[in-house]
């Protein structure tokens, strides 16, 4: 077995005119968190449906658990999970009814009811799909997905539209899957979400990956300049350093104690994402 | 690593077509919509229709009957089909169900079985009916028997293909019941369901004989009304074997189209 669950060389994806993804090189590891960042239209839903064999790509190679997902076979789609972007089925059917039929498709499924479980709908595994809230809704879909005990899983912006205490439950869900062994690939808007579950980011803009990194060095945020600021005698004033440890120590002295109003930043990962995507000005 | 062994095409095919059923019955307007229709259709024109076939001595209701069997055929098969796969297509099911090892197959099986089941259900409810209301008789000899079996097989296979392949014609999920009610009405009052088929204008019967539902009323006339009827039929025989040749030629077509035309995801999603 490769060691990488997913290679991507030069990947190219053309819609007419336009180079939807433009040469995107990847590599996830078995067993990572990966998760591509990037603002709409930047080719990151396009990268991930190539990945799952619902698209086809232009150029370029592309392996996926040691299979061209171009040409999925039955055996490749069991050892996948996919979670889409976007579901609105509304079947007249149960939680748990859905949940076990797919398990039907797989040759060794997870059992349904600890699958219901894990996703926290044991109290709704009777209700019908159509009577859920969004965030149910979406945890089906992830059931759905993990059903057939994937090794890769890939989650389309999982949680979109979620309130901050359903996403972080959700967060939740994601770490466990992680924690045993899954490999995930996650695509989302949200940096906290990234910088929460992933261990590596990549940023997509404009068909490329401009950078892959932990989320603590993306961009250069780990050796990125520090800005000290603090109210002098003239009003406020800043200072961008490497040795913001020094710079406070020499005011501290200065000040003889404590420093009025003072902060040490660094750039945050929106900070950084936002340059690197060109939306800063 | 080891291959596991996956479950089989035809256990994952019947599994979906009980799924599809349990959601269809749970379902009350896609109930009313496709099942309930020609069942409504036979109480309003049966009150309304009377007198015999010019020329014979068969009660025109029983011949509506026959052709109402086969439009209900047609709603259970080629409408439930054409309309469900459209909206399945629209909500994103198809494309969830193309991301798992369920091979393509199963989910054609499942359509297909789940549509025989509702076919049969609606064929006898309708002919339960045409015989408490209009005095409708089971066929009287071993031989239309087997042409009634026949007949509805291939019905049912055709329609199913043709709803199958339909399914890719509508742009959207919601405007799918729209679209194809068009085509099956102008079928239903071309074909001889409402209207004695000899008697409707001869440009009127070349373009309904071009079609299967025509046959199918013919096919079921034919194993459900007496002998005496022939006079009234376009050829004065029952042409088992031109229906034949029609259903199977449109059948052939029907399978060609499923290949060629299926999509799994939207028109808009690459």
């Amino acid at each position: 077995m490769n060691e990488t669950a997913v290679r991507v060389r030069g990947l190219r994806k053309r819609y007419g005119d336009l180079d939807a993804v433009n040469g995107v090189d990847l590599d996830i590891p078995h067993g990572a968190v990966f998760a591509l960042l990037g603002p709409n239209g930047a080719g990151k839903s396009t990268t991930v449906e190539i990945l799952e064999g619902h698209r086809r790509r232009t150029g370029g190679e592309v392996s996926v658990l040691d299979v061209d997902p171009g040409r999925p076979t039955r055996d490749w789609r069991s050892r996948i999970g996919i979670v889409p972007q976007t579901s609105n089925e509304q079947p007249q059917l149960s939680v748990r009814e859905m949940v076990r039929h797919f398990a039907g498709y797989y040759p060794a499924p997870r059992d349904p009811d600890e699958v219901v479980e894990a996703v926290g709908l044991t109290e709704k595994a009777g209700a019908r799909l159509a009577q859920l809230s969004g965030g149910q809704r979406r945890r089906v879909d992830v059931a759905l997905g993990i059903i057939g005990d994937p090794e890769l899983l890939f989650l389309d912006e999982p949680t979109t539209g979620f309130d901050p205490d359903a996403r972080r439950r959700f967060w939740k869900l994601i770490e466990s899957l992680a924690g045993d062994g899954t490999t995930i690939l996650l695509t989302t808007h949200y940096l906290d979400e990234a910088e929460a579950l992933a261990d590596r980011v990549g940023v997509i803009a404009g068909g490329r990956l401009v950078e892959v990194g932990t989320p603590r060095e993306l961009g250069g945020r780990a050796t990125a300049k520090a800005r000290v600021s603090w109210t002098g005698p003239e009003g406020p004033q800043a200072l961008e350093t490497h040795s913001p440890t020094q710079v406070v120590s020499e005011l501290s002295q200065k000040f003889d104690g404590e420093i009025p109003g003072l902060t040490v930043t660094r750039p945050t990962l929106e900070d950084t994402y936002l340059s690197m995507i060109g939306a800063d000005r | 690593m080891t291959a596991l062994a996956m479950p089989s095409t035809l256990r994952i095919g019947l599994s979906r077509g009980a799924l599809e059923l349990k959601s269809f019955v749970r379902e009350r307007e896609a109930v009313a919509f496709t099942f309930a229709v020609p069942i409504v259709l036979m109480l309003i024109f049966g009150t309304i229709f009377e007198g015999r076939i010019e020329g014979t001595n068969v009660d025109f209701r029983q011949y509506f009957a026959a052709g109402i069997i086969a439009s209900g055929i047609a709603s259970t098969t080629f409408i439930s089909l054409g309309v469900g796969i459209a909206q399945e297509r629209d909500d994103g099911t198809l494309k969830r169900l193309y991301g798992t090892p369920m091979p393509p197959a199963a989910y054609f099986i499942g359509k297909t079985a789940s549509a025989l089941v509702l076919s049969v259900a609606e064929t006898v409810i309708l002919f339960l009916l045409g015989g408490a209301m209009f005095g409708l008789r089971p066929p009287s000899t071993p031989e239309r028997w087997f042409t009634l079996v026949w007949v509805f097989a291939a019905g049912v296979t055709v329609c199913t293909l043709l709803g199958i392949a339909v399914s890719s014609v509508p742009r959207s999920g919601r405007g799918a019941a729209a679209v194809l009610n068009v085509p099956y009405l102008v079928l239903q009052f071309i074909s001889g369901v409402y209207f004695t088929f000899n008697e409707l204008p001869s440009g009127v019967q070349q373009a309904g004989a071009i079609f299967p539902l025509k046959w199918i009323c013919q096919g079921l006339r034919s194993a459900l009304l007496p002998d005496t009827l022939l006079p009234a039929e376009p050829a004065h025989a029952w042409e088992h074997g031109r229906i034949a040749l029609v259903l199977a030629a449109w059948g052939v077509a029907g399978f060609a189209l499923c290949l060629t035309t299926f999509r799994w995801k939207r028109r808009d999603d690459g």
